[in-house]
C-alpha cells in the first residue's frame, strides 16, 4: 500500500500529463514537428518561392519580385530540356538496372544460400553504405580513367576500356543506390513463403515463369519503396556526372552551375526532380501497387 | 523393375547429418488411397517431397507408373500437390490461382478458363471466382486448392495434411469430400497425416512411418490388429503391451503380445475364466466416464497397467459400474490378442 501512495507523490508531473491528452501529443510531437515544418517545409518551401524571383542582367543581383520566366526557360531552352530528359532516362536505367541485380540476388539469398552466405552477402551489399559518398565516386573514377583497371586489363588484347560517359555514371549511380533497392527487395522475397515456389513448379511453372508470375507481383512495393530511393537519389545527384561522366550534365550539374550566378533558375530547375518523383508515386499509384504496401 | 504406380527402391534422404529417410522401398498401386502416416520429424513429408520433386533423394530411385523420374524437376512429373497451409498465390484471384497450372501448359485462354470454372464448380466456389485467397475460410483455401491441383488430372494426387488446419467438424466433412472426389476421379492419392483416425477412416492402404522408415504397410484392419512393431501397436489407437515377465505370467511365453482396451471385459476379481479365454487381475485405480465409453485403468500385483475401454450401453445407473478401488479380473478372448513379432 504505501509503494502505491509513494508512486503517485514522486511523479507529479506524470500524472498532471497523464490526465491531459492535447498536452501530451504536444510534448510527443514538438520535436519531429519543429524539424519537419520548421526545416523541412520551410526550406522546401522559401526554395519555391525564390524560383519566382529574378536577377538583375546588369548587377547578377537577385531581385525579389514575380517572374514565370525561370520556369518558362527549363521548357524552352533546349539543353536545359535535353539535360531533363537525360537525367530521367539515366535516373530509369539506374533504377532499372538496381532491380535487376536485386531481385536475383534476392533470390538466391532469402531461398537458396546457406545462412552464413547470407550473411556475407547482407554485409556485402551494405559495405558500400559504409564508405563515404564521394570515397565511391573517386574509387569508380579510379576504375574507369585513362590509366585504370579496365584500360590496364584490355590492353594486351589490344581494346581500351569504356571512357568517362553517361554508361559509367549510370554505373556510378548503380553502385551507390543499389543498398536500398537490394535491402527491401531481399527482405521481401523473404517473406514470400516458400510453398509459393513449390506450388509453382509443382504446376509446371520453370525458374523463369515462377519469377514473371508469383515473385515479382509480390515484391512490387519493395521495388517501389526501393524505386523511391534509386529514382529521386539519382535525379538529384550531380558529382557522379562531374567525376565520372565526362562531359555529361544532369538537372544537379545545371542547378549547381548557377546556384551562384543566378539562384531563381537553380531553385526552379530544383523543382523538376521533384516533380518528376511526385509523377513517378502518382503512376505507381494508378497501378494500383501502393495499395498492397 | 517395380511393380507399383507410384515405386521407390532404395531411397535415402540425408539432410546435412539428419538421415531423413533411410533405405526406404514403397510401392503404391494405381487408383489407391494411399496414407503415409507417422509423428512429426518420422520422414513422412519428406517421401512426399521426394516423390513430388522437391527435395532430391540422396540415393535410391523414385519411378512413377515405369518412368523413373528420380532425375526430373517438379515441372516435369505427372504428379500434383496439395500443400499443408495451401500455397494459394496471394496476389491472384481464385479463378487465376486455377488457372495457373493451365497457364504453364499453354491451354489457350477460353479453354482453360472453362476447365478452371468448371474445377472451381467441383469443389462448390462457383461464387467466389473473382475473390482474392485471404477473402476465403480455410475450409473454402483447402476446396480451392484441391480443386487447383485436380484441374491439372494427375495421374498422382499428393496432399500434405491437407486437412491440418481445420476444424474438428470441417475436417471430418473435408474427409468424405476427398474420398469421394479420389473415388470418382480413380486418382492415385498418398496423403500425409499425423491423425492415426484421419488415415483409418479414408485410406485403402496405410504406411506408419517412424524415424525415416516404414514400420509397417497394410490396410486399416492390419496395422490395427496386427501391427507388426511396438510402435504401430503404440501410434494406432491405445494399445496393452505386455512383454517380459507379464507377458510370461499371462501366456507362458515372453514373446510380446498386444491387446486392445475395447475388446477387455472386467469381471468380479473371482470369476474363472473360461476356456478359450486369458485375463488378469488388479485394482481400478481410475474409472473416466467420457460418454459413448468409460475408460477403466487397472494395475495388476505385478504393477503392469491395463487399460480397458467399455461402450455404456445402459445408462449409467442402470449397470452394475466398477468404481475405483475395485478389485477386477481384466478378461479377453484370447484369440484377440495379437503377437508383435519385433
Amino acid at each position: 500500500m504505501s509503494t502505491t501512495i509513494t508512486k503517485a507523490g514522486n511523479r507529479p508531473l506524470s500524472a498532471y500529463l497523464y490526465k491531459r491528452a492535447k498536452l501530451r501529443l504536444f510534448s510527443l510531437l514538438a520535436l519531429p514537428m519543429f524539424w519537419i515544418v520548421g526545416v523541412y517545409i520551410l526550406s522546401l518551401f522559401l526554395l519555391l518561392v525564390t524560383a519566382f524571383w529574378f536577377v538583375d542582367p546588369f548587377t547578377s543581383k537577385v531581385i525579389v519580385g514575380f517572374t514565370l520566366d525561370n520556369f518558362v526557360s527549363i521548357f524552352t531552352v533546349p539543353a536545359y530540356i535535353s539535360t531533363s530528359i537525360r537525367t530521367l532516362l539515366i535516373a530509369l536505367a539506374v533504377t532499372g538496372l538496381s532491380v535487376l541485380f536485386a531481385v536475383p540476388l534476392g533470390i538466391y539469398m532469402a531461398k537458396i544460400a546457406k545462412p552464413w552466405v547470407r550473411n556475407a552477402l547482407a554485409v556485402a551489399i551494405t559495405l558500400p553504405l559504409w564508405a563515404g559518398y564521394l570515397v565511391k565516386i573517386i574509387a569508380m573514377r579510379l576504375v574507369f580513367t585513362e590509366e585504370g583497371f579496365f584500360n590496364w586489363a584490355l590492353a594486351p588484347f589490344g581494346l581500351s576500356g569504356p571512357t568517362f560517359s553517361i554508361p559509367i555514371v549510370i554505373l556510378t549511380l548503380t553502385y551507390l543506390w543499389f543498398p536500398y533497392m537490394a535491402l527491401p527487395v531481399f527482405t521481401a522475397i523473404r517473406q514470400i513463403p516458400p510453398n509459393l515456389f513449390d506450388a509453382s513448379s509443382d504446376m509446371g511453372a520453370k525458374g523463369f515463369t515462377t519469377i514473371y508470375r508469383v515473385v515479382m507481383p509480390l515484391i512490387v512495393p519493395a521495388i517501389i519503396a526501393g524505386s523511391v530511393f534509386t529514382f529521386s537519389l539519382s535525379l538529384g545527384d550531380y558529382l557522379a556526372a562531374k567525376f565520372t561522366g565526362g562531359s555529361t550534365q544532369m538537372i544537379g550539374s545545371i542547378i549547381a552551375a548557377n546556384i551562384n550566378l543566378n539562384p531563381p533558375v537553380a531553385a526552379a530547375f530544383s523543382m523538376v526532380p521533384i516533380a518528376f518523383v511526385v509523377i513517378y508515386l502518382m503512376v505507381a499509384r494508378r497501378t494500383g501497387s501502393l495499395e498492397r504496401m | 523393375m517395380s511393380t507399383g504406380f507410384v515405386s521407390l527402391r532404395g531411397v535415402n534422404k540425408y539432410f546435412n547429418e539428419v538421415h531423413a529417410v533411410a533405405n526406404l522401398d514403397l510401392d503404391v498401386k494405381a487408383g489407391e488411397f494411399f496414407s503415409m502416416l507417422g509423428p512429426s520429424g518420422s520422414g513422412k513429408t519428406t517421401v512426399l517431397r521426394l516423390i513430388a520433386g522437391f527435395e532430391n533423394a540422396s540415393s535410391g530411385r523414385v519411378v512413377i507408373e515405369s518412368q523413373d523420374v528420380t532425375d526430373l524437376a517438379p515441372f516435369d512429373r505427372p504428379v500434383n500437390t496439395v500443400f499443408q497451409d495451401y500455397a494459394l498465390f496471394p496476389h491472384m484471384s481464385i479463378q487465376d490461382n486455377v488457372e495457373y497450372g493451365l497457364r504453364t501448359r499453354k491451354v489457350p485462354k477460353a479453354e482453360r478458363a472453362k476447365q478452371a470454372l468448371e474445377a472451381i464448380d467441383s469443389v462448390k466456389l462457383s461464387h467466389l471466382s473473382q475473390r482474392l485467397p485471404h477473402q476465403l475460410s480455410g475450409g473454402q483455401r483447402q476446396r480451392i486448392a484441391l480443386a487447383r491441383a485436380l484441374v491439372l488430372r494427375p495421374k498422382v494426387l499428393l496432399l500434405d495434411e491437407p486437412l491440418g488446419a481445420l476444424d474438428k467438424q470441417l475436417r471430418e466433412e473435408m474427409q468424405v469430400e476427398l474420398k469421394r472426389i479420389q473415388r470418382e476421379a480413380g486418382i492415385t492419392f498418398i496423403f500425409v497425416t499425423h491423425d492415426q483416425e484421419e488415415a483409418m477412416r479414408m485410406s485403402d492402404r496405410i504406411a506408419v512411418f517412424n524415424e525415416g522408415s516404414i514400420e509397417q504397410i497394410g490396410t486399416p484392419q492390419e496395422v490395427y490388429e496386427k501391427p507388426q512393431t511396438k510402435f504401430v501397436a503404440s501410434f494406432l489407437g491405445v494399445s496393452n503391451i505386455f512383454d517380459g515377465a507379464a507377458a510370461k505370467e499371462i501366456f507362458g511365453s515372453s514373446t510380446m503380445v498386444n491387446i486392445r482396451p475395447e475388446r477387455i471385459k472386467l469381471v468380479p476379481a473371482d470369476t474363472k475364466l473360461n476356456t478359450g479365454e486369458s485375463g488378469v487381475v488388479g485394482t481400478i485405480i481410475e474409472a473416466s466416464y467420457i460418454g459413448a465409453t468409460t475408460i477403466y485403468l487397472i494395475q495388476t500385483q505385478s504393477g503392469q497397467r491395463v487399460i480397458a475401454t467399455r461402450l455404456n450401453e445402459e445408462l449409467p445407473d442402470q449397470i452394475n459400474r466398477y468404481e475405483t478401488g475395485d478389485r477386477v479380473g481384466a478378461v479377453w478372448k484370447s484369440d484377440h490378442s495379437a503377437v508383435i513379432p519385433t
